[in-house]
């Protein structure tokens, strides 16, 4: 799915164990990950673990106790207003003027972005095209529904054509369409710009996203692309089976199937004699079709074989419930492989 | 610096297009315009030592500037924190200096228009009035000029308040105290018995050339006095130094 080749395509963002602490608290915590021209990256986490600081800090708005931030290779301390032309900001809550039209809003944004009048003006078309906000531009804010304003503030980060967009919860309070478009939207920047998503609707990651950082008490507790992070944070796959015969002599044959292969759980046989069976395995191999000729060879009767996908949410639950000291070390792998299995 | 004018431009746009500016300038020049007819009674009463020009800028310099220039300015920082507007406009190119000065100027500008179209109340004594006396023009020119001058400060404390306060509501108390202590202060404190001790001479001098009315008198008598216009000078570009200091400050303890 990355249209970016996570070899060739140039960093935009670099960040260096970032530090930020709050009056001897620290919200963030020896934070460090890059992020390639092109992709979208999630970060997820629960509430107070640092994802709106981390964001803040990438924007220049908030400045950092320790550590490096790079946007486009510009150290964003020391050259901060440089930095900020690369990037596209939308806040958490998407803070916008009340008493503004959204024509206005957007043409003043856009020079104080300075982008000139002339290319300001096509550009403007183009944005309000792309959000569907043509046919609403001369509303006045204060009056726009949530899902509106959201593309507003959408609309805005995108405006200035920046290398990095930053988006702290863009999802937060829409209704499934809304989400739907919006997910369209930040979709159809891949492979042009960086973007930074944070959520707390992990589907929406999910789908949205090619790699997921989970941040959890100001530092990383796990990260890749949802398909490595299911592997990596829970490490096992289930196989779920309705079968109906000799269930006692089950975990013999599974053994000549996959040997890490084991019988969690069985329920007693129902009406039509079926019993439901979970299997367990740490093998990343897809076994459903050896599985179901294994178990056809021994003449069970089998009714259904699915292999469960556990959800970015069972994934993000395991993760921030485990001491972040022990998911530390993988974490810093470098991932963002392309994978076959992301949903 | 490039930025201030799209910033000034823009909050002098949403000034305008704003019906609580209109209500506002509307009230002002209702209540001026009380006053004003009120110090003609006692003039044409009987005759006073001074022109009209001078006790009405005198009046009106403890009136509009304590109560009008909290109310304008209480909005321009506080309400841009309160909405949040303030942190997307800090991660565009644009420094807090400039978003500062943006805002101060549009500020000042509405405080010269609304100060200018007191204009009026002068013009229907010109034309009205049958003592050329009564309308000394170089006590209206130097009043207009002392107004314009002290504006810079006074409208200048008001943003710094605004900037201090999330809420807009403390921000115009905290205005309207600032700019109680500067009007009034000196002269109260003059009167201060522990003053008046040799030792406290110096003190003394300085709190005696910081009486705003005592520069009024001055500029509607003709007297320019540069030292007035250092204090005003100085004045806002600390006063607005500090502001730029406080909005980031502020950040900083986010």
């Amino acid at each position: 799915m990355p249209t970016a080749d996570p070899e060739t395509a140039p960093l935009t963002i670099e960040v260096e164990h970032l530090v930020k602490t709050y009056g001897g608290i620290a919200a963030v915590n020896d934070v460090s990950f890059t992020v390639r021209r092109g992709e979208i990256v999630g970060l997820l986490g629960p509430n107070g673990a640092g994802k709106s600081t981390t964001m803040r800090i990438l924007t220049g708005f908030l400045p950092a106790t320790s550590g490096i931030v790079r946007i486009c290779g510009i150290p964003v301390a020391s050259r901060t207003d440089e930095a900020k032309r690369h990037i596209g900001y939308m806040p958490e809550n998407n803070p916008l003027p009340e008493d503004m039209r959204i024509n206005e809003y957007l043409y003043y944004r856009g020079r104080l972005k300075e982008m000139p009048r002339e290319k300001l003006h096509a550009r403007l078309d183009e944005v309000l095209e792309l959000c569907d906000l043509k046919r609403i531009r001369h509303r006045i804010i204060g009056k726009l529904s949530k899902g509106m304003r959201q593309r507003v503030g959408i609309a805005e980060a995108i405006l200035g054509e920046p290398e990095v967009i930053i988006m702290d919860e863009p999802t937060i309070g829409l209704d499934p369409h809304q989400i739907l478009i919006v997910r369209d939207l930040i979709g159809g920047l891949r492979g042009r710009m960086s973007v930074i998503i944070s959520s707390h609707i992990l589907p929406e990651i999910e789908v949205t996203c090619d790699r997921v950082l989970i941040i959890n008490g100001g530092r990383f507790v796990a990260q890749g692309t949802p398909a490595e992070l299911r592997r990596e944070v829970l490490g096992r796959t289930h196989y779920e089976l309705e079968i109906a015969g000799d269930v006692a002599a089950l975990p013999a044959m599974l053994a000549g199937v996959d040997t890490a292969l084991a019988v969690q759980m069985t329920s007693g046989p129902d009406d039509a004699g079926f019993h439901a069976v979970i299997l367990t395995t740490t093998s990343d191999r897809e076994l459903g079709e050896s599985l179901l000729a294994a178990l056809t060879a021994k003449s069970y009767r089998v009714r259904a074989l699915s292999r469960t996908h556990p959800t970015l949410e069972d994934v993000f639950l395991a993760a921030t419930r485990r001491s972040w000291d022990i998911v530390d070390a993988p974490a810093k792998r470098e991932a963002g492989r392309p994978s076959s299995e992301v949903r | 610096m490039r930025h201030f004018f799209t910033i000034l431009g823009h909050e002098i746009r949403m000034l305008l297009v704003n019906p609580g500016t209109y209500i506002a300038a509307m009230l002002f020049l209702a209540i001026m315009g009380l006053i004003f007819t009120g110090l003609l009674e006692v003039y044409s009463q009987q005759a006073q030592e001074t022109s009209p020009a001078h006790d009405f800028f005198r009046l009106f310099l403890g009136f509009a500037v304590i109560f009008i220039v909290p109310l304008m300015t209480m909005k321009s920082v506080s309400e841009e924190r309160r909405l949040g507007t303030l942190e997307t406009l800090l991660t565009t190119p644009v420094s807090t200096a400039e978003v500062v000065l943006g805002k101060y100027g549009a500020a000042y500008f509405l405080y010269l228009l609304l100060w200018g179209s007191t204009g009026g109340l002068f013009y229907l004594l010109h034309r009205f009035a049958t003592d050329a006396r009564l309308l000394d023009p170089g006590t209206l020119i130097g009043g207009y000029l002392y107004i314009a001058v002290s504006g810079l400060l006074f409208v200048a404390i008001g943003v710094f308040a605004s900037a201090l306060a999330r809420n807009q509501a403390v921000a115009a108390v905290l205005g309207f105290v600032l700019l109680m202590v500067l009007i009034f202060g000196p002269k109260l404190a003059l009167d201060i018995q522990l003053l008046q001790i040799e030792a406290f001479r110096p003190v003394r001098t300085a709190l005696d050339y910081a009486q705003v009315f005592q520069h009024l008198d001055d500029f509607s008598r003709g007297i320019i006095d540069t030292r007035h216009l250092f204090f005003y000078f100085t004045g806002t570009t600390l006063t607005l130094i500090l502001t730029i200091l406080g909005v980031e400050a502020k950040l900083l303890h986010h």
